[in-house]
């Protein structure tokens, strides 16, 4: 490292060190493979918010009037499918994971970094089969793809569908393997395993689901493909085959895959609240130790999707006991963020909203989980919008309010660019608000009985869909305003300086953006969120410096 | 403006009901389990939101360079969180617990009705063979069994009146149990996603008094026989009659079958349930019974679900030692089982079978099903 300090011109950094194609498509170094999957999972939500405002719109009337029912199977699916396996699993770990996983441990980059773009590539071919699916027909089966409907009877791509999945858990595997090696392996001298951040506990636990848990569903799918076309037995009983065994399989690895998504979300949050409040994380050690322990059992909770399958009652109530315990961490954990302002010094700024909005939904989120978890309940709400308000919650209210908290936190580090703090406050509320307008009437149109993937429904449901609808455009125009915001601050926005939050995190020692080999004197390793350290009085004197006298934001 | 948000309001309200009717036994119970989990909810959520915003408030950044306090250090405050839902999750665990499991728990003098799904319809029968398509009708305060399966893709059978859900599949039977506790219409989905016509595969479950399902029942004639007879004459036709008959080395007596455990060829022991049967006319190399040979065709394809069922039903009739059988063919003695019908059958433990009476009524005393 030292021959790049002996080099280091300051005005030379990861982004404008070379700005030809060429540079981008073959990079190795993790902050641009990151842009690459930021510009990348940026276009695969806007296809499936795209697909979310069709099923919203054809909702909007009780006669399924706007789209045939074939077209609105598709849609539903594709939004399913494009959300969950092109945007919410590779969300945090491949974007913020990939940028921040070697600057948090004060590495130069991860252990692997041609197998990192390598993972971008495959990722891309996955996502290419996805539209090339969209194009030529769409999918209909659900993002479940149950037998024998997916393996037998459905005229739609399937076939592609299954193989984009399939190619795609590579690039899962591939990324986790990485940080699980990065962070074994490269951590600075005297960083600790008591010492990292939370982020890289989440991402610790999140690679571990991702490298056990993939190959399962890759396989399962496989193996309905092969059900599908050379017609072997497996999941359909006409063929001898078992269709609950592919639930089984399923979910073995869908349900772990619910942990993809949230445990980054934690880490982040993690990061958020600490930063906000000046103040070192309560319960350090329960959040980063659950975060393995919620990765762990949740291989062992499987089952709970499927309390309606006619399942024995002994096994129902083993699965709905082991998803009462992993919900108790869980409650912790919220607790603990929680506690953390107690006595800190608590600043509003955008990433912050985020991060209380992320308090807030994720309880209702997961309070649902608990309710659904218990088995009298789930009888009757299983399969209808109460498990689709719950699971956009989670997914919604969580990862994606986690994943956006992280991008206008690390924005800075990322661009070396500020953006405008006032339109995306605004932009925070309009997406907190809107969330809750949208999703908080399904659980009443649920618990009311309306079944999910409906294309028509009776008159009685139509209120609460009409609301949902008008929340939905709400939340569309608060996902909308950061793309713009955001844009704007790449070109136009103020240079950031170093820390420009005044938060005590290695990655905010080095400059924004960050040089080439992301440090230009080794960083200086205290204990984890230490806001008594000499170090944060120096920084944030530091930042006072550059900071007119009447811009000194209180936050 | 005024005048016209008046004359709406009422309409518009009538349109939001916010909860289904409570119209089965279970009904009431599931409720009880959702307010009270929805109050819990409730008062962590508040307890935890007004936590949140009064530490954003109180605790709000005085001056650019103020730094927060020390660490926490409240052991006792995680010990607390984390007892708190654990003793309130595992409470909550038995109660739900004990509502899936009365859920589970058929009433012994359940009726049993059947049911058939199919993309996208639901075909039901009555006890009496009566059939009727995506509305069932039942008698009020009579806990009423379904025993279902699909002839294609999984579905879903969802009465939301009734707080039950039971999924559908293809090759196997499941069963859903109910007691309707008012009469009228009540909504019927199909929950579980089947494909293009899914969210019109819905349909109505009419309850109605007892008596007016009586006459209802006498009104309607059946179009065809009862499941019994069906099944028998299906027996018959379909030459089961050749090796069942209980001295023919080929193939094993079916007299005492249903619910007896049954050692297979391959050595493992199973319980002769429905779906046994199913399989060892649908597929019965997969468990041939010990001391048998592989000699029994594949029906698939020769019998629908429908007369599946009815040849079930007529299984889960023979009771008693098997007729013995005279000098002379195989088919000879099946002939003469099948003449005089299941009244005919060997005395059994079925009380009102000593009556000489059609063949619906003991139809109607097997399909009293037990608890499992």
């Amino acid at each position: 490292m030292s021959a790049h300090a002996e080099s280091y011109d300051p005005n030379v950094n990861y982004l404008n060190r070379d700005w030809s194609l060429k540079s981008w498509l073959l990079t190795l170094d993790h902050k641009r493979i990151a842009w690459l999957y930021l510009i990348s999972v940026s276009v695969f939500f806007a296809i499936g918010g795209f697909f979310a405002m069709l099923i919203r719109m054809e909702l909007l009337t009780p006669q399924g009037d706007l789209l045939s029912p074939d077209t609105y199977n598709r849609v539903f699916t594709q939004h399913g499918v494009v959300m969950i396996f092109l945007f919410l699993i590779p969300s945090i770990p491949a974007v913020l994971g990939n940028f921040l996983v070697p600057l948090m441990v004060g590495a130069v980059d991860v252990a692997f970094p041609r197998l990192n773009l390598l993972s971008w590539y495959i990722y891309t071919v996955a996502g290419i089969l996805v539209i090339l699916a969209l194009i030529t027909g769409g999918v209909d089966t659900g993002w479940t793809f149950y037998t024998p409907l997916s393996s037998t009877y459905a005229n739609s791509q399937v076939m592609l569908v299954a193989i984009a999945v399939f190619v795609n858990g590579f690039a899962s595997i591939l990324t986790g393997l990485n940080f699980l090696v990065t962070i074994h392996t490269m951590r600075a001298k005297n960083l600790t395993w008591g010492k990292l951040p939370l982020f890289i506990w989440a991402m610790y636990a999140t690679s571990l689901i991702n490298v056990l848990g993939t190959p399962v569903v890759a396989i399962t799918l496989l193996m309905a493909g092969a059900e599908r076309v050379l017609g072997l037995g497996i999941f359909d009983p006409a063929l001898g085959g078992d269709p609950i065994l592919f639930q089984h399989l399923f979910w073995f690895y869908s349900h772990p895959a619910v942990y993809i998504m949230i445990l980054p979300a934690f880490g982040v949050i993690s990061e958020l609240i600490a930063a906000f409040s000046r103040k070192k994380i309560f319960g350090y050690t329960f959040i980063a130790a659950s975060s393995v322990g919620i990765a762990i059992l949740g291989f062992i909770v499987w089952a709970h999707h499927m309390f309606t399958t006619g399942m024995s009652a002994y096994a129902a109530t083993v699965f709905s006991a082991l998803t009462m315990l992993i919900a108790v961490p869980t409650a912790v954990k919220v607790i603990n963020w929680t506690a953390t302002m107690y006595q800190g010094s608590v600043s509003w700024e955008t990433p912050m909203l985020y991060a209380v909005g992320f308090l807030g939904l994720f309880l209702i989120g997961g309070l649902t989980g608990v309710m659904l978890a218990t088995l009298g309940l789930d009888i009757h709400v299983h399969d209808t919008y109460f498990v689709v308000a719950h699971f956009h919650y989670v997914m919604v209210g969580g990862a994606i309010m986690g994943f956006l908290g992280g991008i206008h936190y690390w924005w800075p580090k990322m661009t070396g660019r500020l953006y405008n703090g006032s339109i995306s406050k605004v932009s925070a509320i309009l997406v907190f608000v809107g969330f809750n307008l949208t999703f908080f009437p399904q659980f009443l149109l649920g618990y009311m009985g309306m079944p999910r993937r409906y294309h028509a429904y009776p008159e009685e449901f139509q209120a609460l869909n009409v609301f949902s609808t008008a929340g939905a455009t709400v939340l569309g125009l608060g996902y909308i305003l950061p793309a713009f915001y955001l844009t704007y601050s790449l070109f136009k926005g103020e240079k950031a300086p170093a820390n420009p939050w005044g938060a005590m995190s290695i990655e905010w020692q080095t400059p924004s953006p960050p040089p080439l080999h992301n440090f230009v004197t080794p960083p200086v390793i205290t204990e984890p969120y230490d806001y008594e350290h000499e170090l944060i009085k120096e920084q944030i004197a530091e930042l006072k410096k550059h900071v007119k006298p009447q811009e000194v934001p209180l936050g | 403006m005024i005048e016209m948000l008046k004359g709406y309001l009422p309409e518009m309200l009538d349109n939001l009901p916010l909860f289904p009717p409570q119209a089965s036994t279970m009904a009431g119970e599931v409720d009880a389990l959702t307010f009270v989990w929805t109050a819990i909810s409730l008062v962590s959520t508040v307890i935890i939101v007004a936590a949140i915003i009064f530490f954003m408030v109180r605790y709000r950044r005085r001056s650019f360079d103020e730094l927060g306090g020390g660490e926490l250090h409240a052991p006792m405050v995680e010990v607390v969180s984390m007892a708190i839902p654990f003793v309130i999750c595992m409470a909550m665990f038995v109660w739900g617990a004990k509502i899936f499991i009365d859920l589970e728990r058929t009433p012994k003098n359940a009726v049993e009705y059947l049911a058939f799904g199919k993309q996208w319809m639901w075909k039901y029968q009555h006890p009496n063979g009566l059939r009727e398509i995506n509305n069932l009708t039942v008698p009020v305060d009579t806990p009423i069994q379904l025993t279902m399966t699909s002839e294609d893709v999984i579905h879903s059978f969802f009465v939301p009146a009734f707080r039950v859900k039971q999924d559908v599949l293809p090759g196997r039977y499941t069963t859903i149990w109910f007691e309707a506790t008012k009469t009228g219409v009540f909504r019927m989905f199909c929950a579980e996603y089947c494909g293009s016509e899914h969210s019109l595969m819905g349909g109505k479950v009419t309850v109605l008094p007892k008596n007016e399902y009586d006459a209802w029942l006498r009104q309607e004639e059946p179009e065809r026989a009862d499941p019994v007879s069906s099944g028998e004459q299906l027996f018959t036709s379909l030459s089961c009659t050749t090796c069942h008959t209980g001295d023919s080395p080929r193939g094993p007596a079916l007299h005492n079958l249903f619910g007896s455990e049954v050692k297979l060829a391959s050595g493992e022991s199973v319980t002769a349930d429905e779906t046994y049967i199913r399989d060892s006319i649908v597929n019965p190399r997969s468990q041939i019974k010990e001391g048998y040979a592989a000699l029994m065709p594949t029906f698939e394809g020769q019998v629908s679900e429908e007369q599946l069922r009815d040849i079930i039903a007529y299984i889960r009739t023979l009771e008693g030692p098997p007729v013995a059988a005279p000098a002379g063919s195989d088919a000879e003695v099946a002939l003469a089982i099948s003449a005089d019908g299941p009244s005919a059958e060997p005395k059994t433990t079925v009380p009102n079978s000593t009556e000489p009476t059609e063949a619906a009524l003991s139809y109607a005393s097997a399909a009293m099903v037990g608890g499992q």
